[in-house]
């Protein structure tokens, strides 16, 4: 039943390698660009407020597969902006870490936004009066302990993510899903089994993701 | 590979068993099901088409069908005793098609379906109808490819996973700079903004795009045979009866002319020079 894993014709493990390496790219773009838009969405400034609120709510109701497609179909081969990739297959992967960053940033920046609310308004009340500055207030007071309180909700956005790197395979990222696609064509005779391995991979990849991240949350968990 | 074999049979006998009470009837059930039935009896007919590849299967706006499967499809079905308004069409995406067939959900299958041994293994064919070949569609003043080796130096767009795709990976040209889209109409639309040098895959579905309408004059095809596709009429594996009326009535269709018709109609607006109908080779 599984005797096409041997005939040599398929890397199981270089296309789950590229999911791989799809989910950290994001996960670390993600992550940045999550706080810059929690750090515009609480912040004192009107029309970054306005910014952040609009282009967290514009994105995160957009379909990833159109943010990708569109990403593929109108900046690379519309406009031209190739990422600095100079072959389809570098220009896809930078172009999928681009678009799953933009919508997994506003996950990230809804649970941080969240995790803000947990700190104690004391905490900023007290920071602003020894005279620290917003950004002083919100990167050395407020993120740090609110980044505690949010590392269970920011696993959940981390295994969305690694399952959302399937829809990559749409702009010919060669990772799992478009390996899947492959096996599928080729193998008609043994659909589930193919099924079976890749949903298996996920899990090999999600579950520990889940279960590390659930212990860490629990020990760098503020206690109040 | 041990470990992830192992692994991956656990996973396997999960999913299984998941979707064994899900489906419910066997391969033995459905089986008896179409020989009681079979025949003039039942007042419908369900097969399967693609609904997105002009010239070939193609749902319309309108909700009507078109294309040169479809042509086959309801000439085979009227030699079956079914008038067309009695077919009831149902769409068959690449990686559906054998499911859909032994699970007795369509009569028979036409849709571009190249036959090979691997896909024999879950069900048969009668035909093969239609003789493709994997082919390039380039720009139409575009005369920089002339041969297969021409394609290292370009970038090329076929579908994610597609058998056409796998071909130039592997064989035809490995250095070639392949880029993998979701269907078709993407790559036409890189073709169309320079973003691509040509598309790849069977001549047939490329000059079913060809021949649209709003493509006309645009684009053109190499004429370079890279693969040869057999296209035959899939149906439930064992079925003699059915696969020996098919193929009477592929061979009366090429017989009365109304092959060469339906080709001419539906794939002749793109000059597409086509192969004479093949010989039926399956179930003889």
């Amino acid at each position: 039943m599984f005797d096409f894993l041997d005939s040599g014709q398929y890397d199981l493990l270089g296309a789950f390698w590229v999911t791989v390496q799809l989910t950290l790219y994001s996960a670390v773009g993600s992550l940045v660009w999550g706080t810059v838009l929690a750090g515009m969405r609480v912040s004192p400034v009107p029309l970054m407020r306005a910014f952040g609120t609009a282009y967290v709510n514009l994105v995160r109701n957009t379909p990833l597969t159109l943010l990708i497609i569109g990403s593929s179909l109108g900046l690379s081969q519309t406009l031209g902006f190739n990422m600095g990739g100079s072959t389809f297959k570098e220009t896809g992967f930078r172009l999928a870490v681009l678009a799953l960053s933009a919508y997994t940033g506003t996950f990230v920046c809804e649970a941080l936004r969240s995790g803000i609310n947990t700190v104690p308004v004391g905490q900023a009340e007290a920071a602003r009066a020894l005279g620290l500055s917003f950004f002083q207030v919100l990167t050395l007071i407020v993120l740090p302990q609110a980044f505690r309180a949010v590392i269970a909700p920011l696993a959940n956005v981390l295994i969305a993510l690694t399952k959302n790197t399937t829809v990559a395979a749409a702009i010919g990222v060669a990772e799992a899903a478009l390996l899947m696609k492959e096996m599928v064509e080729n193998e008609a005779d043994a659909l589930f089994a193919v099924f079976g391995i890749f949903a298996l991979g996920f899990c090999l990849l999600t579950l520990p993701t889940g279960l590390l991240l659930g212990w860490v949350a629990k020990r760098v968990a503020v206690k109040r | 590979m041990k470990v992830l074999k192992a692994g991956a049979a656990v996973a396997t006998a999960v999913v299984l068993a998941l979707t064994a009470t899900a489906c419910g009837s066997g391969s033995k059930d459905s089986a008896s099901d179409a020989g009681a039935s079979g025949g003039t009896k039942s007042d419908k007919i369900a097969i399967g088409i693609k609904f997105d590849q002009p010239g070939l299967g193609l749902k319309t706006p309108d909700g009507k069908f078109e294309g040169f499967d479809v042509d086959v499809a309801t000439y085979v079905a009227k030699e079956l005793g079914y008038q067309p308004d009695q077919i009831e069409w149902k769409q068959a995406i690449s990686a559906e098609r054998e499911n859909l067939i032994s699970n007795g959900d369509v009569k028979f299958i036409a849709a571009t379906y190249s036959i090979n041994d691997k896909r024999k293994a879950r069900v048969d064919f009668a035909g093969p109808y239609f003789l493709a070949h994997q082919d390039l569609l380039v720009r139409a003043d575009d005369n920089s490819i002339t041969k297969v080796e021409d394609l290292n130096k370009k970038k090329l767009c076929s579908v994610t996973g597609s058998t056409s795709a796998q071909n130039v990976k592997k064989d035809l040209a490995p250095e070639a700079d392949l880029l993998q889209q979701g269907g078709y109409s993407e790559c036409l639309t890189a073709l169309e903004n320079k973003g691509v040098d040509a598309l790849t895959t069977d001549d047939s579905i490329l000059a079913g795009y060809a021949a649209q309408e709003k493509n006309k004059g645009k684009f053109k095809l190499v004429g370079l045979k890279m693969s040869n596709e057999n296209y035959g009429i899939g149906l439930k594996k064992g079925d003699k009866e059915l696969q020996t009326k098919i193929n009477a009535a592929l061979k009366k269709m090429v017989a009365d002319g109304s092959w060469e018709a339906a080709v001419k109609k539906n794939l002749g607006p793109a000059n597409y020079k086509n192969e004479p109908a093949p010989q039926i080779t399956e179930g003889s």
